[in-house]
This record gives C-alpha cells, sequence and structure tokens, in this order.
C-alpha cells in the first residue's frame, strides 16, 4: 500500500483522535515505527493493522471509521490540496461521477507508483447510478461512501447515498443525484490560491 | 492550398465557431475581426474588437515582419506568436488558416507556457476552454506535482534532520557533550590541510585517578563533566573542545597563534579546574597539565609530528610537578624549529 494512503489514515487518525491516540494505535499494532512516509511503500497487512487497531481502540465500527476517513479527506483545512485535485474532476457533482473512472489515472499521472481503488460507474437513469469499488483494503468502498459525501456538500449537491455491500471483492455504492444545485457549495478557483 | 481546405467542409455559426474554439480570431480579407471568442473577449475586458484591425489590437511577435492581412495569408499554416496590446504578459499563440471563398482567415489561439499565470490573472474557468483542449489537466498535473514536491521536501528535511543527528551523535563524547577523538581527529585533518595558523593543546587531569579509586566512578563521572564546563567557557564557540581518552582531552584554536595568549588560557583553564569541584558533600580535588603547541612554531606543520610534540610537553610539564602548562620546546629531538 502506497505511503501517501497509510499517511492519510495516519494523518486523519492524528487530525480527529489526537497525538496520542495515534501513538496507541502503533504500539496496537506492533509498527515498527511511529510514522509512515508518504513516498514509501508499505505491506498492505500494516494498513489493514492500523484500520483495525484503530477501530478496537476508539470502539466504533470499521465500517462508519473508513466512512469517516473518506469525508476527512476532502472536508479536512489540512488536505485542502487533495480536495482541489478531486475538484478538477468536473463543474458539478455529475461531471465529477463522470470523472471518477480517471481517478487511478489522475492518480498514477502525479505519482507514477500510486494504486487507486479501480471505479466503475454505471448510469441507471433518472440520475440514478451504482459505483463499483475494487481495492486491496476490504472496506473501501466506506472510504467512497464518506467521500462522495463530503463531495456532494463541496459542490453543494443533494445525494443519496448506499453501500449496498461487496459481492466477489467488489464493493457497490448507490447514489441518486436528487439537486445538482441543492446549496452553493464550496468555491473552486481554476487558479491555486497564492502562497 | 492544399485541398481540404478549399472543399468546403464546414460553415459554422458564431455560436458553434465560438463553442468549438473559444479562443478563435475571424478576420476580413482586409484583416479587420469579424468574429472574436469568448475567452478572448474576458482577457481583453472594455475592448471592442469586432471591426478592428488585427495589427490594431495584437503584436505579432513571430514570424517577424508580418503587416498586413496579406502577409498573415502567407504565413498560413505556421505557428504564430501574438501578444495583445496592453497585455504583454499574455502570449498567445496559434495558427491561421484562410476560409473559403476568399472571405478572410480564421485564427485559433491558445495559450502558451504562460496558461497557469493566465487562469490566474483573467479569472479563467473550465467554461473558457474547449472541451477538448487539456488545460484543466494541465492545471491539476502542476497541482498534484506540487503537492507531491511538498511531500518529497518533507521527507527530506526529516532525513537531514536524523542525518544531522547521526552525524552529530558519532561525533560527541555522552559523558561530557565534548566533541570526541573522531571529530578532534577531523578537525585537525581540516587545519593541517590549510593554511589558517591554529593552535592546540592537549590536557591530561592530575590526580584523577585517586577521585575514581576514593569516591568511586559517579565521583569520577560529575569531575569530568565539571571540567567540560570549564573548558567550554574558557574556549570559543569555535575552538574543538574533544575528550579523547578517560581523563584526557584535547582543544583546538583555529586562528590563535599568540603563544602568550594561549599560555594565558592555559592557565585560567588550570586554575579553574584545579578548585575543588562539590559531589554528594565531598570535594575532589583534581588539576590539570597541560602539552600546548602552534601550528606558526613549525615550517610545515604535521598532524603526526606536533601530537608527538604536544605528548612531548605534556609528559614534561608532569615531571615538573603538575599543575601547570608547558609549551612544545622546537630544541629537543622531535620538534622542527623554524
Amino acid at each position: 500500500m502506497h505511503g501517501l494512503i497509510n499517511r492519510a489514515v495516519q494523518c486523519f487518525l492524528r487530525d480527529m483522535y489526537g497525538p496520542d491516540l495515534w501513538l496507541r494505535v502503533v504500539q496496537d499494532a506492533g509498527l515498527p515505527f511511529d510514522s509512515f512516509e508518504p513516498m514509501l511503500r508499505y505491506d498492505t497487512s500494516l494498513t489493514d493493522g492500523v484500520i483495525a487497531s484503530a477501530a478496537r481502540i476508539l470502539n466504533r465500527p470499521r465500517e462508519a471509521l473508513l466512512e469517516d476517513l473518506g469525508h476527512y479527506l476532502v472536508s479536512h483545512h489540512n488536505l485542502e490540496a487533495l480536495r482541489r485535485l478531486l475538484r478538477f474532476g468536473g463543474v458539478s457533482f455529475g461531471d465529477f461521477l463522470n470523472s471518477l473512472e480517471d481517478l487511478p489515472g489522475r492518480g498514477r499521472l502525479a505519482v507514477p507508483d500510486l494504486n487507486l481503488p479501480d471505479l466503475v460507474l454505471q448510469d441507471r437513469g433518472d440520475q440514478i447510478y451504482a459505483l463499483s469499488c475494487r481495492f486491496a483494503l476490504p472496506g473501501v468502498g466506506h472510504v467512497m461512501l464518506g467521500l462522495l459525501r463530503a463531495m456532494a456538500d463541496d459542490y453543494g449537491a443533494l445525494v443519496l447515498l448506499d453501500h449496498d455491500g461487496m459481492v466477489a471483492g467488489v464493493e457497490v455504492i448507490s447514489i441518486h443525484l436528487a439537486d445538482s444545485s441543492h446549496t452553493p457549495g464550496r468555491r473552486f478557483d481554476l487558479a491555486a490560491p497564492v502562497g | 492550398m492544399d485541398g481540404t481546405i478549399s472543399d468546403r467542409v464546414a460553415s459554422l455559426d458564431r455560436v458553434a465557431l465560438d463553442w468549438l474554439m473559444p479562443m478563435h480570431l475571424a478576420l476580413s480579407a482586409t484583416g479587420h475581426i469579424t468574429s472574436a471568442g469568448s475567452t478572448l473577449v474576458k482577457m481583453l475586458p472594455g475592448q471592442r474588437l469586432i471591426g478592428r484591425g488585427i495589427f490594431d489590437v495584437f503584436d505579432l511577435r513571430r514570424p517577424g515582419g508580418v503587416t498586413t492581412a496579406e502577409g498573415l495569408m502567407a504565413r498560413a499554416g505556421q505557428r504564430l506568436l501574438l501578444h495583445p496590446k496592453g497585455c504583454p504578459d499574455d502570449g498567445l499563440r496559434g495558427v491561421a488558416m484562410p476560409m473559403a471563398d476568399g472571405q478572410g482567415l480564421l485564427i485559433n489561439l491558445s495559450f502558451g507556457i504562460g496558461v497557469i499565470d493566465a487562469v490566474r490573472r483573467h479569472a479563467l474557468t473550465e467554461a473558457d476552454f474547449a472541451a477538448t483542449d487539456l488545460t484543466v489537466e494541465l492545471l491539476y498535473l502542476v497541482e498534484a506535482k506540487t503537492a507531491v514536491m511538498e511531500e518529497l521536501k518533507g521527507l527530506n528535511l526529516r532525513l537531514q534532520g536524523a542525518k544531522i543527528a547521526a552525524e552529530e551523535q558519532a561525533l560527541t563524547d555522552p559523558l561530557t557533550g565534548l566533541r570526541n577523538r573522531r571529530a578532534a581527529d577531523l578537525q585537525l585533518d581540516l587545519l593541517f590541510a590549510g593554511r589558517r595558523a591554529f593552535s592546540v593543546m592537549q590536557m591530561d587531569l592530575d590526580f584523577f585517578k585517586a577521585v575514581n579509586d576514593s569516591l568511586g566512578h559517579a565521583a569520577g563521572d560529575h569531575v569530568l563533566r565539571a571540567v567540560a564546563r570549564v573548558l567550554r567557557e574558557q574556549t570559543r564557540a569555535e575552538d574543538c573542545v574533544a575528550r579523547i581518552g578517560g581523563d584526557e582531552f584535547l582543544i583546538i584554536f583555529p586562528g590563535l597563534s599568540d603563544p602568550a595568549l594561549l599560555r594565558q588560557i592555559a592557565n585560567r583553564i588550570i586554575g579553574q579546574i584545579s578548585r575543588p569541584i562539590g559531589f554528594e558533600g565531598q570535594d575532589c580535588r583534581v588539576s590539570a597539565s597541560i602539552g600546548m603547541g602552534l601550528s606558526t612554531q613549525y615550517v610545515s606543520p604535521q598532524s603526526h609530528r606536533m601530537l608527538h610534540d604536544l605528548d612531548a610537553a605534556l609528559y614534561a610539564a608532569k615531571r615538573a610537578g603538575r599543575e601547570q602548562a608547558m609549551m612544545v620546546d622546537t630544541s629537543v629531538q622531535g620538534a622542527q624549529g623554524k
């Protein structure tokens, strides 16, 4: 698992629950270091272990924790750069949905050895979509659910989301785009803010 | 012109043309603007473009020497570089092609490498670019690259910090925090290789063994730390103070070439060290003997020679009754006089 992903999990736990919780997770998961390096690669079992330890210590279901992680990736001010990169996906939430299949390609454009979930979007008509997610990390659908929820807020869209479970290693999320301009959403300028 | 142009495959209305090419300019045969793409209009606010001559609105930087519509027509298909007058920072690249039936020229423009700045300067949005334009992907890539570079910079800083800490550790005596022998050797190598004058003291504690034997190693360690404090106080930040053995110290003074000053420093150090050092209610009494020398005492200073002479001077100081400093004697065998 790429260090960027591990680092994201680490920053999520640290920013949301404090540095002490992170150190407890490090101990509980038996990590041989106290911080992931974002540009190195790690065995996926370490990522699994960190998530399992955090869920145990926080006494939260793994699915709920992963969904919070997805939400954090878009909404936390420390990760404004990531939110911006995602917003390059399209002018509206609908555009953004349709750009999701490009996500792994966009990731590799920036970091050639970065593996992101394989995503397939099915348009079922009447603003109903199904997003299939496949990744080395089980539960990635819940991360995507949280991420989509936060992106919908970002675009100002009103969206109903459901995790429909996993079949043959593929997690499916159903998406109902009820209103693509429910609120003005958050501002996005093509030009990056200076400084 | 080649066949495809005169075949007249496309005839577009204004809106369709603007949708396909939001940075186009259509020119009449006389070189007057008949249509301008919406992004160009946005770039040049307050300017009326329609009806004006192309050369009144733009400087054609390349190809040079073209000042008429006919000249532009003759350059059809060539790469153009234009700057809007009043926006010297916006270099636009483009290409011009004649329209059918002598209706003039169609020029399609795009931002060159300055696109990032142009997007900011003119507050452009995705709607300002053609659907086929990769500018937004380029902007994405620039931001992604910046984010990745930030991460790499962080990694490098952490590695650099770890490297400095490891190097520091490798050159430090853990008991006293002074430099160690390795650090002193490195410093001497540098000084012997250079031309700057320097002085060196080799110092041994007197009666240290007695403190160790009678009061224990904890007292001995305490004495060594107290001595280290004296040495740090009596030297400058650029001097190298090293513990090179149990109770042996080497002090290197880059730039010091005055024997009187060197002796003064040595006497101060000995005076300070000879004061009783309290440890758990007991007084530890040690003193110090010093052999010292200056690089200027040698025609061509060599490390092994000078260290040998320092050793001899230190031995002489001990033999003369301890608690004193002895200058390297260049007249005795071993020293190589000037």
